[in-house]
């Protein structure tokens, strides 16, 4: 009874056929193909082959080890080196994935075929893509990539060498000196991500060089755990942060790279030590190329099964898509990355995708010993057009005086941390 | 149905379809290790008794255990989905 689940293919799997490898491999297992392998990318690959033995597994990622976003932040803050915080793909092959290192160039949905840099060509059953975000240069006048390497972004994982440009510069700086950060409006990559850096830029200056500054620059009136983060900001680091929002200005739309200016929509220019500009951003270009994102940029999926609207066979998943209620998180790309491999394996097989629930966590350090918290579940609506919160559930850490609610949350910050890299990379 | 024999039934168990964690569950492992089988300062699940689990998740959604967390996860779920995700956690090996 198990067996007539298999589709066929998987079927003759099973059989003792004599026939050359590489042969059978392509007649008899139905193909996932992975783009990306970052927090959905890594999660998709990992549990398909864990979960659905009889699925072929490949994975095209560039980068020959992956360094997360998460805890990039505590590198900033001197807390973690950036070895730490750096994954290799070796658990993933010795899962059984195949690997490659290279770019996927193009995306034929109609053949389900992918070109890939160095000319070769994949052909798939069911494609997985989470190829994360695009900074939009350009959206900031005067912020291109040339202008990354005077005022850093830190924010798509690279090979951390962004990251490290921002510790030496926060390093370099002098004492009395003002870190400015330019921070868009939503939606972007890790709501709360610019203010548990802001929290762990002050921790380092705290430490180092206390009579500095800093001058966060939003185009937002309001964010992510805000109450939560201004509270540990008075009470931690009183008078070093500034935070101006969009309605007092906030918004930078110029920057001057050489001279270190941030330039606000109504023309205020602040002159700073050290600059991290966070720019606008939108789904990764693959995405854009394969014509798979709408008028916003971003990728509208199924709520369900995060098919593509438009391109069947693909679901994509990760920061990339339109991910309603949610945010753009490393968990949210972890949790729908599953849910997606279960559809394709479900569809591959000619069964009906499974119910979903989404979850999310992100927890931020704010200080030393001092975490905090914010939690959502998600499903689809009853008619399955959109994704909602589950009422009741979810919600962030309690404001008000709880010392040791702070610090296990930061202990268990750190273990969230091994546990999600281990499910994507172990 | 007609229940299994047991031999047939134990081999559908190895299998790893049959021992694959219900997806509710698949939310809980990215803090509580691969498999339940705890992280850091974050306590274990697996091998832990099934109706012991169940009472804790139910303890922490009437906000009756204290928690830094769980009380504000454990209201997402439904009450199958956390048998189910308890039945799957008391199954792996410790
Ligand atoms: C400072 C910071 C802190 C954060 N902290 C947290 C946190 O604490 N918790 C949390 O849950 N989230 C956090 N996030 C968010 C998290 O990093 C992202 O949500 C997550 O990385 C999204 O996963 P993804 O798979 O969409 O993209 P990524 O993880 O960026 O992976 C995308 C991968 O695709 C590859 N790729 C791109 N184009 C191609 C192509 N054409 N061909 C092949 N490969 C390609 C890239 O090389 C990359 O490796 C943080 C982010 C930042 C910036
Ligand atoms: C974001 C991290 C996180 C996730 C996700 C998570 N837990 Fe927990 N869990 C914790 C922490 C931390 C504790 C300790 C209690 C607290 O502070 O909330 C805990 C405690 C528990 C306990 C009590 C264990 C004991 O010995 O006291 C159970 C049972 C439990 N979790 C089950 C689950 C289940 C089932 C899921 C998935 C539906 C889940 N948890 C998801 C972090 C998490």
């Amino acid at each position: 009874m198990t067996q007539t689940l298999l589709p066929r293919r998987a079927l003759l799997a099973a059989a003792p056929l004599v026939a050359a490898p590489s042969v059978l491999k392509a007649q008899t297992q139905a193909r996932l193909l992975v783009i990306g392998g970052g927090f959905g990318g890594a999660t998709a690959a990992n549990f398909a082959r864990r979960t659905y033995p009889w699925l072929d597994v490949t994975l095209v990622e560039p980068k020959r080890s992956f360094v997360t976003c998460p805890y990039g932040n505590l590198v900033l803050a001197g807390t973690r080196q950036i070895g730490q915080i750096t994954h290799s793909y070796d658990g993933l092959r010795a899962r059984g994935v195949r690997v490659i290192h290279d770019w996927a160039t193009g995306i034929d949905a109609a053949q389900r075929r992918v070109r890939l840099a160095n000319g070769e060509t994949l052909t798939y059953d069911r494609l997985i893509l989470s190829p994360g975000i695009a900074l939009r240069w350009g959206a900031i006048e005067g912020y291109d990539e040339a202008a990354s390497e005077t005022m850093p972004h830190a924010w798509v994982p690279g090979d951390g060498a962004q990251t490290l440009l921002l510790r030496r510069q926060l390093e370099e700086m002098p004492d009395g000196g003002v870190v400015g950060l330019a921070i868009p409006a939503n939606p972007f990559r890790c709501p709360p991500g610019p203010y548990e850096r802001i929290s762990m830029i002050a921790s380092y200056l705290k430490r180092h060089k206390p009579r500095s500054k800093i001058l966060a620059l939003d185009a937002k009136e309001a964010f992510s755990k805000q109450g939560l983060f201004q509270d540990a900001w008075a009470q931690l680091y009183p008078g070093m942060i500034e935070w101006v929002p969009g309605n007092r200005d906030g918004k930078v739309t110029k920057v001057d790279a050489r001279e270190r200016v941030l330039e606000t929509e109504f023309g205020t220019q602040h002159k700073v030590a050290v600059a991290n500009v966070i720019p606008p951003q939108s789904a990764a270009r693959i995405a854009a190329d394969a014509g798979l994102t709408d008028a916003s940029g971003w990728v509208p999926v199924n709520p369900r099964t995060f098919e593509s609207r438009v391109a069947p066979g693909i679901h994509v998943v990760g920061d990339a898509n339109i991910p309603g209620p949610m945010p753009k998180s490393g968990y949210v790309a972890n949790s729908t990355a599953k849910q997606a491999v279960a559809s394709a394996a479900a569809l591959l097989r000619g069964e009906t995708p499974p119910e979903a629930v989404y979850f999310n966590t992100c927890y931020s350090h704010v200080g030393d010993e001092y975490g905090i918290s914010i939690v959502g579940v998600f499903r689809p609506n009853a008619e399955g057009t959109a994704i909602a919160e589950v009422q009741g559930s979810g919600g962030v850490s309690p404001r008000g005086n709880h010392p040791e609610q702070r610090r296990l949350e930061a202990l268990y910050a750190d273990a969230w941390y091994e546990s999600i890299t281990k499910d994507m990379f172990a | 149905m007609r229940p299994l024999p047991l031999l047939l039934a134990s081999l559908m168990l190895a299998t790893p379809a049959a021992a694959q964690a219900p997806l509710a569950a698949q939310g809980c492992v990215g803090c509580h290790g691969p498999n339940g089988a705890g992280m850091g300062s974050v306590p274990g699940l697996a091998g832990r008794d099934r109706a012991e689990m169940i009472a804790q998740m139910n303890a922490f959604r009437a906000n009756e255990r204290p928690a830094t967390i769980m009380g504000r996860i454990a209201r997402g779920y439904t009450e199958a989905e956390i048998i189910a995700s308890a039945e799957y956690f008391a199954r792996q090996p410790r």
